[in-house]
């Protein structure tokens, strides 16, 4: 018999969900209170600028390019940083996770020197490398050789070992072995650890152009506190957030970290 | 009979040092070439000083330049944000917690921050705070904090059902369903988020001490490369690395010992 019960419709989902609703109002509110701290004069004069301001110190940034030459200076060094960093930290990784003598007598020196405030390097960086650009990769390049090392040797352990005896039982070479099982295998903490890699180096990098440097992002940020012009150091600030979150979103979104199912 | 019995012992102990040892002779041995490419001018001796220099430099660093007084700065600093970060970060983490709306609105904004390079803003806070040990706890607090919140959420969230269920067949007030099986039952996440979080604290207070020229161990090693004393800043900066990895040893074992203890 056909069944005669009624069908019930699920109600509508609502233009804008309440979550939605609720972002708006807190990003509101906060707007409100900074503009009415603005204008209030109850803090220091510029250190909480109108809103006004601070988008019209965006707009200036953005429509000169003088900015994207400091970005670009930045992205290329931040670049090389990970490119040289990356690479190291991969092959030292792949090596201590297929090698559990190496792990045990190299691995608890990374784990515990990976968390060290790396900016105190900077004074040998400059004394190897010198004031130019080279000092600041360098110290990009330490900052992210110690987490994707640990996660490329935690990712090497993860392996499942079918897939190495697969390899083995078709006598694949060691090069063989790394492109074909290894770096395959390991592809979601590879790209775990380059998001962290990429999150570190680009604050080892910016933070050795705040230190010294004569161009660069940490370069205009330290000009712009020097001068005392507070719209602008918040205007990069704001640009800077947003590319380095959005930079990190992507890499996870290329290396499918996106679709890996959570249980 | 006694003598074959500890035999496999001590060669089960040797087995078991040999990596490690490996791990220290590697380190010793790469000191020794540096300090022989170094005598032997391979490297340049006003680039990297020779290993004997730095060792025989610590103690005039240690007593010249007061350590202890400014280890105990950058302990304070760390502290305190720590003790700021775990009221706020758990409080936040609660909050979000019990109203589910807020989380759903707020938790990738954390986590957003998390990857952010907030450090960053270390000369808006001294603009905002000045050049004091303030804006060296403050940063150390904001960076801090997204660990501490997240880690507190996950724990909360991730209490089982059936310790939830116990407490309600016990007719237990909200109140007691928190302290009593909500908050125990988190603990140990909230500790990996607390260790997480004064780990973040410490590495951005030295950067900042470091960057701003002022308070503890940061500062001596910016005052040192700029008297150009190239062994004493090399000094330097293996103390504050020693610290380091003292301090997060030290972490990581008072977690252990406080998530056996639950």
């Amino acid at each position: 018999m056909a069944d005669t019960s009624r069908v019930t419709l699920p109600a509508p989902a609502p233009m804008v969900s309440q979550v939605t609703m609720l972002r708006v109002a807190i990003i509101l509110t906060v707007l409100a209170v900074w503009e009415f701290l603005s204008r209030s004069g109850w803090l220091y004069r510029d250190v909480v600028p109108s809103l006004l301001a601070i988008g019209r110190a965006l707009i200036d940034l953005l429509t000169h390019g003088d900015y994207y030459f400091n970005l670009a200076v930045t992205a290329g060094e931040v670049g090389a940083a990970l490119a040289i960093g990356g690479s190291l930290g991969l092959i030292v990784g792949i090596a201590l996770g297929a090698n559990r003598f190496l792990s045990k007598a190299f691995e608890s020196y990374l784990y515990y020197l990976g968390p060290t405030p790396k900016i105190i390097f900077f004074p040998i960086m400059i004394m190897w490398f010198g004031v130019g650009p080279g000092s600041k990769i360098a110290l990009g390049t330490l900052s992210c050789f110690f987490p994707v090392a640990l996660s490329a040797a935690a990712g090497m352990r993860q392996i499942d070992k079918t897939l190495i005896k697969v390899g083995r039982s078709f006598r694949a070479t060691t090069m063989q072995m790394v492109f074909k099982i290894y770096l395959p295998a390991m592809r979601h903490p590879i790209i775990n650890g380059v998001r962290l890699g990429l999150g570190v180096a680009l604050i080892g990098t910016l933070l050795a152009e705040t230190k010294l440097s004569n161009k660069g992002i940490g370069f205009l940020i330290i000009q712009a506190y020097s001068i005392f012009d507070m719209p602008r150091m918040y205007a990069m600030l704001i640009i800077l957030f947003i590319l380095s979150i959005g930079a990190n979103s992507l890499v996870g979104h290329f290396g499918g970290l996106d679709n890996i199912k959570r249980s | 009979m006694s003598m074959a019995a500890t035999r496999p012992a001590r060669r089960f102990t040797l087995n078991r040092a040999l990596p490690a040892l490996t791990g220290l002779g590697t380190v010793v041995v790469f000191f020794l070439l540096m300090e022989l490419a170094i005598r032997t001018n391979l490297l340049s001796q006003f680039i990297v000083p020779p290993p004997s220099e730095i060792i025989a430099s610590f103690p005039r660093v240690i007593v010249e330049e007061h350590v202890l007084n400014r280890f105990m700065l950058t302990l304070g600093e760390c502290l305190a944000a720590g003790v700021m970060l775990t009221v706020v970060g758990v409080s936040l983490g609660v909050l979000m917690q019990r109203f589910k709306l807020l989380q759903q609105a707020c938790e990738t904004w954390v986590a957003a921050l998390a990857s952010a390079p907030v450090v960053l803003c270390y000369p808006l806070f001294l603009v905002i705070f000045g050049r004091n040990a303030w804006t060296i706890i403050m940063m150390g607090f904001v960076a801090g904090l997204p660990p501490v919140i997240l880690k507190t959420l996950e724990g909360i969230t991730g209490v089982r059902r059936v310790l939830v269920n116990v407490g309600r067949s016990f007719k237990l007030t909200e109140s007691q369903q928190f302290w009593k099986i909500l908050f125990p039952a988190a603990l140990p996440n909230i500790f990996v988020g607390i260790r997480l979080g004064l780990i973040f604290a410490l590495i951005n207070v030295v950067g900042v001490e470091f960057l701003i020229n002022f308070g503890g161990l940061g500062q001596l090693i910016n005052e040192l490369a700029e008297r150009y004393d190239l062994a004493g800043t090399y000094a330097a900066i293996c103390f504050v690395v020693l610290v380091s990895v003292l301090f997060f040893m030290a972490v990581e074992k008072a977690e252990r010992w406080l998530t056996r203890a639950e």
